[in-house]
């Protein structure tokens, strides 16, 4: 099993295994895409409350929680990193950084064309709304640190403290944004009774969430790819690979 | 270890009263922000009122992040940060002193304006010793927060607008509950929840941003 990790670890190693996932992962991701989307769009029932308005669901919520979930997977590798100092860890970490930010940004915006027929107004200073607005920055943040520093080992170092220290911060935002959300209550926004979601909406509900994940585990990939190569330009398997001389 | 901390705050505080004129820059910036709202709002008691707790912790947040950009600056630029990092001192340790001692040139000039800014801005008593109380307990909040991204952009030529893109989403909590306090105070509500919020924040920051802030420094400087 550890040979097997440090193994994965080296970019050699990673270029060639990764080559091979790619192709299964992209038409798994196609199919499940598909079916997702025909069940949630097609098959599903249009809501009693909400009509067929609340279809957009199916891309807002899987969108929101790859959000959080790739900028926790981002502190996991960052924290790989610092500790073993394991080259491929911040290759990752780099690599998802854009594809994070793209979901937040996609779950604010179909948060926000679901909110106005809801709610009657494009933006509501809602909670998660807000916390979610908040975690675009964080990326974004991470992002402008990373393009800032030349040297690409010290990027992702750096990039890597920045993002531990934004994932010790981010319940406290969360929950104090909460709180101040309690207080601010407006009163155009109306407060749905979450009902129990059927099965119907579920399981496509589900399936785009697999989709989701494998989609990023697709693109993440591709791009690993291309930065282990940058990285890795001047060593001698990388020449061999593109039959290349000095 | 102490004599380390104590001989490096000496330091700072003597470089800092050596530049006597620059101590009074963050505190212009914090007047002339609240001096503008008014002017750009408006003069009415009523919405001064209102806004007041906003508008000065924003003044402050704002002024505590353009006086810590030279935190390190200078130690950086002629090689006594490296000389920091050699030491056989705990980092974390030396730069808690540094901190310590940039808070006492910077965040207590402004707990001292603070009042002042109260009446200017037309707040009720209780509401100015609110404010007063979340000053204290948030601006070395603030200093320590920013001192890792400070730590962060120490080797970059324009870390000056990076530096806000990457602290300002840290400073939500502190802004959300401050103002909130001072809010609650001006109403006439008890404010210890909040206070005790800021505070248990304050603890976390105390113990956790010096080691953030010294893993960073190692990163920038190498």
């Amino acid at each position: 099993m550890w040979k097997f990790l440090h193994k994965l670890a080296s970019p050699r190693y990673f270029y060639a295994i990764s080559g091979k996932f790619i192709p299964w992962l992209g038409w798994l991701t196609a199919v499940t895409l598909l079916t997702g989307l025909y069940f949630g769009l097609v098959k599903a029932p249009p809501d009693y409350q909400q009509g067929d308005s609340y279809r957009i669901m199916f891309i807002h919520v899987p969108a929101a929680w790859m959000s959080m979930f790739i900028y926790v997977l981002m502190a996991l590798w960052s924290g790989i990193n610092l500790i073993w100092n394991i080259k491929l860890a911040d290759v990752m970490t780099v690599s998802s950084a854009t594809l994070g930010a793209s979901f937040t940004l996609l779950a604010l915006v179909t948060g926000s064309l679901w909110g106005k027929p809801m709610w009657g107004a494009w933006w509501v200073w809602d909670a998660r709304l807000t916390s979610e607005l908040i975690l675009l920055f964080l990326y974004l943040g991470y992002i402008a640190l990373v393009s800032a520093i030349e040297d690409r080992r010290t990027a992702a170092r750096a990039g890597g403290v920045l993002i531990l220290v934004g994932v010790v911060n981010i319940p406290i935002i969360h929950y104090s944004v909460e709180w101040w959300n309690t207080l601010h209550q407006g009163p155009t926004v109306t407060k749905f009774d979450k009902p129990s979601i059927h099965l119907s909406m579920l399981i496509p509900l589900l399936i785009m969430a697999v989709s989701f994940k494998l989609y990023y585990l697709t693109v993440v990939l591709m791009r690993a790819r291309i930065e282990v190569l940058d990285r890795e330009r001047r060593s001698a398997w990388v020449r061999e690979l593109f039959g290349t001389q000095k | 270890m102490i004599q380390a901390f104590n001989a490096l705050m000496k330091r700072d505080l003597l470089l800092a009263f050596r530049h006597r004129g620059e101590l009074a820059n963050p505190l212009l910036f914090f007047l002339m922000i609240v001096t503008l709202f008014p002017l750009g709002v408006s003069p009415e008691v009523v919405l001064l009122r209102k806004i007041a707790p906003g508008v000065i912790w924003i003044a402050a947040l704002l002024a505590a992040l353009f006086s810590l950009e030279s935190l390190f600056r200078s130690d950086f630029e002629d090689g006594a940060l490296e000389q920091m990092l050699l030491s056989p001192q705990p980092l974390a340790v030396l730069v808690l002193a540094k901190v310590l001692a940039h808070w006492l040139v910077s965040g207590l000039p402004m707990l001292l304006m603070a009042p002042l800014l109260g009446l200017l801005l037309a707040m009720p008593d209780p509401a100015i010793a609110a404010l007063e109380l979340t000053l204290a307990i948030g601006t070395p909040l603030l200093s320590l927060i920013g001192a890792i991204g400070v730590a962060l952009t120490v080797g970059l030529r324009r870390g000056g607008v990076l530096l806000t893109l990457l602290i300002m989403p840290l400073y939500i909590p502190v802004l959300i509950f401050a103002t909130n306090a001072v809010t609650a105070a001006a109403a006439g509500m008890p404010i210890a929840g909040q206070i005790y919020f800021l505070a248990s924040l304050l603890v976390l920051a105390l113990t956790l941003a010096p080691l953030a802030i010294a893993a960073a420094l190692r990163i920038s400087v190498s």
